[in-house]
């Protein structure tokens, strides 16, 4: 009897150990994304200014549309938060109703900038017409691939808490998801700051 | 249980009115045109690093105390990685820029 409670024991805190690595491997591997939007970023701002005789950053940038964007990142932050909160006080449907509206929010995010990009293609202005339009596209578009994947460990997050429930494991897991979440909403400060807002001026 | 979640919820909410803000101040300036020259520029970063501290403080919650060590070693790392490579290479090529005016 008090071999099975021990072994339950150990076996409890080596998941909790591996889980804590995984969380410290995930904050690493969110560092080296980093270090990759910050070249993305000066290679951004090095070619920034080679619009090829092309349209330039002043012709094609709509700051409403920007600030759009933004706001929509932003609340996603916040809900993403509230989710969190819930997953604190073990509330299983709040989790998932936090987590939909998050998802929401994000897919409303990709849908405008896709919107942009299929505008400024549809103008002539694609990653092909000049320096300036391909580092645009790399880094902007980098950005949205990794909103997309986070799009896809939401719903993922949402089956996995409606499944097994808050465990051990889905709490880890949901955990690094917020990481990320919030992480792409700081890449998202860099790009409307070296970006959009400069663009404009 | 109930008091730190209430204790979060008011985290949360702090770093979003405080991001609100952050993102306002840049947004109105060049909106309006209320100002001009490197002195936008120097506001927009500033609000920049600003909004990402609070993010961090408030949304991904670290600090010095009760996050682990090794991840604010990473952090750090990461920020000496990104100054020297994002550093270094505008300069070069803001100095070759100018060499081949």
């Amino acid at each position: 009897m008090t071999e099975t409670v021990m072994a339950d024991d150990i076996l409890e805190h080596e998941e909790k150990k591996s889980l804590e690595s995984r969380e410290f491997g995930f904050w690493v591997y969110l560092m080296t994304d980093a270090v990759i939007f910050a070249l993305l970023f000066a290679s951004y701002v090095v070619l920034s200014k080679n619009s090829a005789a092309g349209p330039t950053s002043k012709e094609l940038f709509d700051l409403g549309h920007t600030a759009g964007e933004t706001a929509l990142l932003l609340f996603s932050s916040l809900t993403f938060g509230f989710a969190t909160i819930a997953m604190a006080a073990g509330q299983a449907g709040r989790v998932v109703q936090w987590l939909i509206v998050t998802l929401l929010l994000g897919l409303g995010f990709l849908a405008m900038e896709i919107i942009e990009f299929h505008g400024m293609i549809a103008q002539g202005a694609g990653p092909g017409t000049s320096g300036f339009l391909s580092a645009f596209f790399t880094l902007v578009g980098t950005h949205g691939l990794h909103v997309a994947f986070g799009a896809v460990g939401i719903c993922v997050m949402i089956g996995q808490v409606l499944v097994k429930g808050l465990t051990l494991p889905v709490r880890s897991r949901l955990f690094r998801l917020g990481l990320f979440w919030h992480f792409l909403d700081i890449v998202w400060i860099g790009i409307f700051s070296v970006v959009y807002l400069p663009g404009v001026m | 249980m109930d008091h730190s979640a209430e204790r979060s919820l008011s985290t949360y909410l702090t770093g979003f009115a405080l991001a609100v803000v952050l993102t306002a101040i840049p947004f109105t300036l060049v909106w309006g045109g209320l100002l001009t020259g490197p002195a936008v520029y120097a506001v927009i970063a500033v609000a920049a690093v600003l909004q990402v501290i609070v993010h961090l403080v408030f949304f991904l919650h670290l600090d010095l105390k009760s996050t682990p060590a090794e991840n604010l070693f990473f952090l750090g790392f990461a920020a000496v990685l990104i100054f020297i490579m994002v550093g270094g290479s505008l300069w070069i090529m803001m100095d070759l820029h100018h060499r081949m005016m």
